[in-house]
């Protein structure tokens, strides 16, 4: 092993090259990303507006930088086009790099649906800072916005527009938000709390055609609603970005098929973050990236280290309500038991007896450590 | 008593309320926390956070 390559700076690029460094400062470590390579939180994206932070203050550091206080040689503006794993050589836009260790971190894709309409193009994205940026110029002098998606991503960023001062409508095909990580009355306690800031609801909904209008976009669903916007947001979800690896031949599911050390089917290849799946599991959240940086920065320094995920809860920023959720393992049996407590909703996850997943809104986010530790355990 | 956020999700060390689920006492200033101690929400390490002024 003579060096480390990373594909993509976002958190899972970058905390791997930290905590490589942490542990080896001299072996060649270097960076290649599509953007400029800047060090930033895509997780503060959401609340940036409530803080009052321009795109520009969102830059924790810059990647001239990160490289000199990491000893990291970071290639910018570069897109990496495909992976030569014979001779172990990556194709770029910047000529040929060879590789000795190469780990993916090159995240997730927004999903793009199928809907009709002349301004369909215009949809927005926030899926890194680039894209935040140029959301962020648009926004200026608007009012009405609406967001396809009340996932997590939707619901936070409802929030942040909503305590801003914008209109904002979310649309989703589910008939609650964040249809997919809550159960039913933990998700109604934040569907009220952004109602009370203004946010309308378009559930078990979708848009079916976007067009330009002459103030803005003229919205329809498939219910023949109809809607006027002065800017679309689209947080529909996310799928994995594996055709760099698809197209070299590394197994691929939803994700980049990796084994507990973070391995793919390449045993010089690894890969971290949104763009991986292990044991099944898409996990696009930034415990998981963490925890999966540190071990994987054992296993390139020589020591391998199996990855072992404890309790993770993820946490929904919505000021207005805030919601901790850890769901349940997929394909487990068992039932939700949700219960209004003082200030919010406690739902418990429970296969017979055993306790294996939250959710909490409000302030019953209190117990989110307590509940965390009595995962596999007896419930009362 | 000082406020330090967690650079990458938000996250609030208010000294004066400690963090006593991990064992820090209400009062237990940024310097005297362990090194190896990990952001409650996102697990970033204690050197990855920030001060903010109050």
């Amino acid at each position: 092993m003579s060096s480390i390559t990373i594909i993509g700076s976002g958190l899972a690029g970058y905390t791997l090259a930290r905590e490589f460094r942490k542990l080896d400062k001299q072996m060649p470590l270097r960076i290649i990303t599509a953007d400029q390579g800047d060090f930033y939180s895509k997780p503060m994206l959401s609340n940036a507006l409530s803080k009052q932070q321009t795109p520009q203050q969102l830059v924790n550091t810059p990647a001239a930088q990160m490289a000199e206080k990491e000893n990291i040689e970071i290639i910018n503006q570069c897109m990496v086009e495909s992976i030569d794993r014979d001779q172990q050589v990556l194709h770029t836009s910047q000529g040929e790099f060879s590789y000795s260790e190469l780990v993916l971190c090159n995240g997730a894709n927004q999903i793009k649906l199928n809907i009709d309409g002349d301004a369909t193009d215009e949809v927005m994205r926030v899926n890194s800072l680039q894209d935040y940026e140029a959301f962020y110029q648009q926004l200026q002098g608007k009012k009405h916005i609406v967001i396809m998606g009340a996932g997590l991503i939707g619901c936070e960023f409802a929030n942040d527009l909503g305590n801003a001062g914008y209109q904002v409508s979310l649309v989703d095909l589910a008939p609650q938000p964040l249809g997919r990580l809550l159960p039913p009355q933990a998700a109604a306690d934040l569907q009220a709390a952004l109602s009370a800031q203004g946010i309308h609801w378009y559930l078990d909904n979708s848009v079916s055609a976007i067009n330009h209008s002459d103030d803005g976009y003229a919205i329809e669903l498939c219910d023949n609603t109809r809607l006027q916007a002065d800017l679309v947001l689209s947080a529909v979800g996310l799928r994995a970005d594996t055709g760099l690896a698809e197209a070299a031949g590394l197994a691929c599911q939803r994700g980049i098929v990796v084994n507990e050390f973070m391995q793919t089917s390449d045993a010089h290849i690894y890969a971290l973050g949104d763009c991986a799946e292990i044991n099944g599991q898409l996990l696009p959240y930034v415990m998981p990236i963490m925890i999966g940086a540190r071990a994987l920065a054992k296993t390139l320094h020589g020591e391998y280290t199996a990855v072992n995920y404890p309790a993770m809860p993820v946490m929904v920023k919505t000021p207005a309500c805030p919601v901790v959720v850890c769901p349940p393992p997929a394909q487990q049996h068992g039932e939700w038991f949700e219960e209004i407590v003082e200030g919010g909703v406690k739902s418990l996850f429970k296969q017979d007896d055993k306790l294996l997943g939250f959710a909490l809104t409000g302030s019953a986010t209190a117990h989110k450590q307590q509940l965390s530790r009595s995962l596999g355990q007896a419930a009362d | 008593m000082k406020k330090y956020e967690c650079i990458v999700c938000g996250f609030i060390y208010d000294e004066a309320e400690g963090w006593p689920d991990d064992g820090i006492a209400p009062g237990t200033k940024w310097e005297d926390i362990p090194e190896d101690w990990a952001c409650p929400d996102c697990g970033v390490a204690k050197s990855d956070f920030e001060m903010v002024e109050i």
